[in-house]
C-alpha cells in the first residue's frame, strides 16, 4: 500500500519535473547505444527514462518486484525491465533465471528516504545499476547519482558514498554505501559457466502480485506475459513455483519463509556451480539435503568466520550456529554476505534465529 | 580523509604506456600504479580495464587499501618491485573478504606483498593457470586468532604454480590449495601459521624444496566430505624441511585445522597415493608424521575416510615427539603410543569390518622404507585407536615396522602448464 502511494507521489512530483525539463527528455530508448561496445557516460543518454532524474520510465520499461530481495543496508530498490520492440518473449522457465533476449536491460535503482519514518518522502537515488544483454553477453554498469539528482554517471572502479539517514526509531545514522566495482558485480552475477548473468528474475521470485500503474491486481508473470516479455507457462499463478515473502507471515510457514530469505540473500553464491560452492554449503530454496543447507555441517574455509562454533546450523541452537554468527557481524573477515552491506539486517537475524531455534 | 581517496589529486600517479602497435589484435599495454591517496581506485580500475596480455606494474612503496581488489581478465600479469618493496597493505580494510581475488585464467602474480587482510590474503577461484611467484603474504602482528584464514588460497583450479613465496601468520594455512588439480608448490617458506601448507581435496600435487618452521603443523594433506571435489590423491612431498613447528594452535574453533596439535611435522588424513620422501623432519614436539582417518561424523556416501597407499621413504627424522601437545589430539597420541612419540604414527583406523575380520588390503597398506631414524627412537607406531575408544583395557599400540616394510612405484612428476609452457619458465 505504502509503496503504491509512494509511486503515485513520485509520479506527480516527477511529471512536474518532466514538464519543466521536457526539452532534454528522450523520446525513445536508445537501443543502439545500449548495444554499443562502450557504455554511455551518463544514464540519461540511454533514454530508459523520460526524464533525466529517472523517475518516469519510458515505454516498454516495466517495473517489477521480487518476493525475496537481497538486503542492502535498508536501501529501497526500484526495479525495471526493458525489452526492445519486436523482441521475442523470454521463454518461461522454472528451473533457472529467465533468459531475457539480447537487447534486454535490467535496471535497479538504490535509494534512501531522508527519514525512514516517512519512507515515501524525500527519496534520494544513490546508484542505478544496469544489466544490459549485449550481443557478447550480459554486462553490468553502475551509475552513481550526482548530488542534485539530475543524472547518474558511470563508475566502473567502485565508490563509497556516505548517506545520512534518520532511522525508524528517530536516531540519526550514516550508511557507508558501497557502489560495487565491475568485478565485484561479477563476484555474485556469474553462472555455472562463468558467464555474467542476472540473479533475481526467476519464476519463483517473480510469482507475485504486480503493482501495475493501473492499480489492477495482476499476477506479475501474467502481466509480463501480456506485455510479451515472457512467453509460455501455466495460466494459473498457483501452478507456478513461488517462494514466500520472508517477512509476510501469511505467505508461508517459518521454515519456507526462512529458506526463502536464505535463498534471496545467500544462494547467488551458495549454490552448486556458484562462487561459494567450494564450501559445500548450498542455500538455494530447492536444496533438500540437510547437511548441504547447513545442518550440522562443519565449515571448510571459514577462518575466524566460524566464531568458535563447530557447524553452520546447529538445530535448536542459533547461538552455536556459524550461519547466524556471520549474519550478525559487520567485520569484513567474518560477515556474510561478503558484499553489499555495512549494517546488520535485524529483521533477517530475528527470522533466522527463530528458524534455527525451531529446528530439531 | 577517506573521501579524498575518491578524488584525483591531479598527480600523475597512473600512467598508461601503450607499447604495442595497431597491427596486433591483442595490443599489450602496461599500467604503472604508484602508492598514493587514489591508489585503491587506480589499481582496481587497471584490473578492470586491462586486456588479455597486459601487465600491471606496482611501484615500490606501501599501498594503503580500504577494499578488496579483484582481477577477472585472463592472461594478465601483476608484478611489483619485490616482496619487501611493493606492499599492498590492508590494515584499514573496510570491505572484502580477501585482499586480492583472481577469477580469470593464465594470470601471473609476482614480486609483491599482501599484508594484514581482514580475511584471506590472495584467493584464486575456479581458474585454469595461476602462477604465484615470489609473493609474500603476512599478518604483521604475528600469530593471532583474529588474522585472516589463508595466505595463498587457490581453490577449484587447475595448473596451480607457487614458487619462491613466503606466508606468515595465517590463522589457518599459510599456503592452501583446495579442490584443485595439477599443482606445484616449491621453494617457498611458511612460518608462524597454524598450517604451513595444506593440500586439501586435490589431485596431482608436487610440494618440494620448501621450508616449514614455527607453524602449529608443518605440512597437511587432507580430504574432507561433502565438497564438490573429493577423493584427494596422487600427491608427492619431497625435499621439504618441516621442523620446530611448535607454535600453539591459534585457529578459531570450528575450523578443521583447529584440531592440529602444536608440534606436528605432517598430517596425512584420508587421501590415496601420497608419496613422502627425502624430507627432513625434526624438533616437532608432538610428532613428526601421522597418517590418520577422518575422525568426525559425516553424512556422505561417496566419501572415503581411510588413507590408502601412503608411501614414506628416504626421509631423515630428527629428535621429535618429546612433549606432545596437551589438547585432545596430542593427548590421544600420548596415551596410545607414549613418549617419545614414534616418528611415524598411524591411527590404525579401518572400516570396522576390515578392522575386526579382514585387515587392510595388502595393496592399500602404509609403506615405509629407507628412512633415517635416530638410534634411540622408535620409527613407527600403530596407535590402534579403535580399541583405545571401544575397549581401553584391551588396548595396546603396535610398534613393529615389519608389516609395513614395503614399497610402491614412484608417482609421476606433476607438470603445470601456464601460458602454453611449463610454469617454471615464468620465473624470470
Amino acid at each position: 500500500m505504502a509503496l503504491r502511494i509512494f509511486r503515485g507521489l513520485l509520479l506527480a512530483v516527477t511529471l512536474l519535473t518532466v514538464a519543466l525539463n521536457l526539452p532534454q527528455a528522450a523520446e525513445t530508448v536508445n537501443d543502439q547505444l545500449l548495444m554499443a561496445k562502450k557504455p554511455a557516460r551518463y544514464l540519461s543518454e540511454y533514454g530508459l527514462f523520460l526524464d533525466k532524474p529517472a523517475r518516469i520510465p519510458n515505454a516498454r520499461v516495466i517495473s517489477y518486484d521480487l518476493n525475496n530481495p537481497l538486503f542492502t543496508d535498508y536501501a529501497q530498490k526500484l526495479r525495471y525491465i526493458y525489452m526492445p520492440e519486436n523482441s521475442a518473449p523470454a521463454p518461461y522457465n522454472e528451473s533457472d533465471v529467465i533468459e531475457f533476449p539480447v537487447g534486454s536491460v535490467l535496471i535497479k535503482t538504490f535509494a534512501y528516504p531522508r527519514d525512514f519514518r516517512s519512507p515515501d518522502k524525500d527519496i534520494s537515488f544513490i546508484e542505478t545499476r544496469l544489466l544490459i544483454h549485449k550481443k557478447e553477453g550480459w554486462k553490468a554498469y553502475p551509475y552513481v547519482w550526482n548530488a542534485d539528482q539530475s543524472d547518474a554517471k558511470l563508475k566502473v572502479a567502485g565508490k563509497r558514498i556516505p548517506v545520512s539517514v534518520i532511522w525508524e526509531d528517530g536516531s540519526k545514522g550514516t550508511v557507508d554505501y558501497a557502489v560495487p566495482n565491475m568485478n565485484q558485480c561479477k563476484g555474485c552475477h556469474v553462472n555455472a559457466l562463468k558467464e555474467f548473468a542476472p540473479i533475481g528474475p526467476k519464476v519463483r521470485n517473480l510469482n507475485r502480485i504486480h503493482h501495475s500503474d493501473a492499480g489492477q491486481r495482476h499476477n506479475q508473470i501474467a502481466y509480463l506475459r501480456d506485455l510479451g516479455f515472457i512467453g509460455g507457462g501455466p495460466d494459473k499463478a498457483s501452478e507456478m513455483p513461488k517462494v514466500p515473502e520472508p517477512f509476510t507471515i501469511s505467505d508461508g510457514n517459518l521454515f519456507d519463509r526462512s529458506r526463502s530469505y536464505l535463498d534471496g540473500n545467500c544462494a547467488h553464491c551458495h549454490s552448486p556451480g556458484r562462487p561459494a560452492d567450494t564450501s559445500g554449503l548450498y542455500l538455494n530454496f530447492e536444496e533438500n539435503r540437510e547437511v548441504h543447507w547447513g545442518v550440522n555441517k562443519p565449515p571448510v574455509a571459514a577462518g575466524r568466520g566460524s566464531g568458535g562454533h563447530l557447524v553452520d546450523i546447529k538445530p535448536g541452537r542459533p547461538d552455536q550456529s556459524i550461519l547466524l554468527f556471520r549474519m550478525q557481524s559487520t567485520d569484513p573477515g567474518i560477515m556474510m554476505p561478503e558484499l553489499g552491506r555495512s549494517l546488520i539486517h535485524k529483521e533477517g537475524i530475528e527470522l533466522i534465529e527463530k528458524f534455527i531455534k525451531a529446528l530439531d | 580523509m577517506k573521501k579524498s581517496v575518491q578524488k584525483s589529486f591531479g598527480v600523475a600517479l597512473f600512467t598508461l604506456v601503450v607499447t604495442g602497435v595497431c597491427n596486433s589484435a591483442i595490443a599489450k599495454s602496461e599500467y604503472f600504479v604508484s602508492p598514493g591517496p587514489d591508489a585503491q581506485e587506480k589499481l582496481q580500475e587497471a584490473m578492470i580495464v586491462a586486456e588479455p596480455g597486459d601487465v600491471i606494474k606496482l611501484d615500490a612503496g606501501v599501498f594503503a587499501l580500504s577494499d578488496g581488489l579483484s582481477l577477472d581478465v585472463d592472461n594478465v600479469t601483476i608484478s611489483g618491485q619485490g616482496m619487501n618493496k611493493s606492499i599492498l597493505s590492508f590494515k584499514s580494510q573496510k570491505a572484502g573478504s580477501e585482499g586480492l581475488l583472481v577469477t580469470s585464467n593464465q594470470v601471473v602474480l609476482k614480486d609483491f606483498a599482501v599484508e594484514d587482510t581482514k580475511g584471506d590474503a590472495i584467493k584464486v577461484k575456479g581458474v585454469d593457470g595461476i602462477a604465484m611467484i615470489r609473493l609474500r603474504v603476512e599478518w604483521t602482528g604475528g600469530p593471532k586468532t583474529t588474522n585472516g584464514a589463508y595466505g595463498l588460497y587457490p581453490v577449484q583450479s587447475k595448473n596451480v604454480y607457487i614458487d619462491g613465496c613466503v606466508a606468515i601468520a595465517a590463522s589457518d594455512a599459510g599456503i592452501y590449495v583446495g579442490q584443485s588439480d595439477q599443482i606445484i608448490v616449491r621453494n617457498s617458506r611458511a612460518e608462524y601459521n597454524v598450517a604451513g601448507v595444506e593440500i586439501e581435496n586435490s589431485f596431482n600435487a608436487d610440494v618440494f624444496d620448501n621450508v616449514f618452521t614455527n607453524n602449529t603443523g608443518g605440512m597437511l594433506v587432507f580430504d574432507l566430505p561433502n565438497l564438490p571435489q573429493q577423493g584427494g590423491r596422487d600427491i608427492r612431498f619431497f625435499r621439504n624441511i618441516s621442523k620446530d613447528n611448535n607454535t600453539p594452535n591459534f585457529a578459531p574453533e570450528g575450523n578443521i585445522v583447529a584440531i592440529v596439535p602444536s608440534g606436528t611435522g605432517m598430517i596425512v588424513m584420508a587421501n590415496e597415493n601420497v608419496e613422502i620422501f627425502d624430507n627432513e623432519f625434526s624438533g616437532n614436539d608432538t610428532m613428526n608424521v601421522t597418517v590418520a582417518s577422518y575422525f568426525d561424523d559425516y553424512d556422505d556416501d561417496t566419501y572415503k575416510p581411510t588413507p590408502k597407499k601412503i608411501h614414506i621413504h628416504d626421509n631423515v627424522f630428527g629428535k621429535s615427539g618429546l612433549k606432545p601437545d596437551s589438547g585432545m589430539f596430542g593427548t590421544i597420541v600420548n596415551e596410545t603410543v607414549g613418549t617419545p612419540v614414534p616418528d611415524v604414527v598411524w591411527d590404525g583406523v579401518l572400516p570396522l569390518m576390515d578392522y575386526v575380520f579382514f585387515g587392510q588390503a595388502e595393496g592399500d597398506k602404509l609403506a615405509m622404507h629407507d628412512n633415517k631414524h635416530l638410534a634411540d627412537s622408535r620409527p613407527f607406531g600403530n596407535a590402534n585407536m579403535i580399541m583405545h575408544v571401544i575397549a581401553p583395557i584391551f588396548h595396546e599400540a603396535k610398534f613393529d615396522l615389519e608389516p609395513y616394510n614395503k614399497s610402491y612405484p614412484s608417482l609421476p612428476v606433476v607438470e603445470v602448464i601456464i601460458r602454453g609452457r611449463p610454469a617454471q619458465e615464468l620465473m624470470n
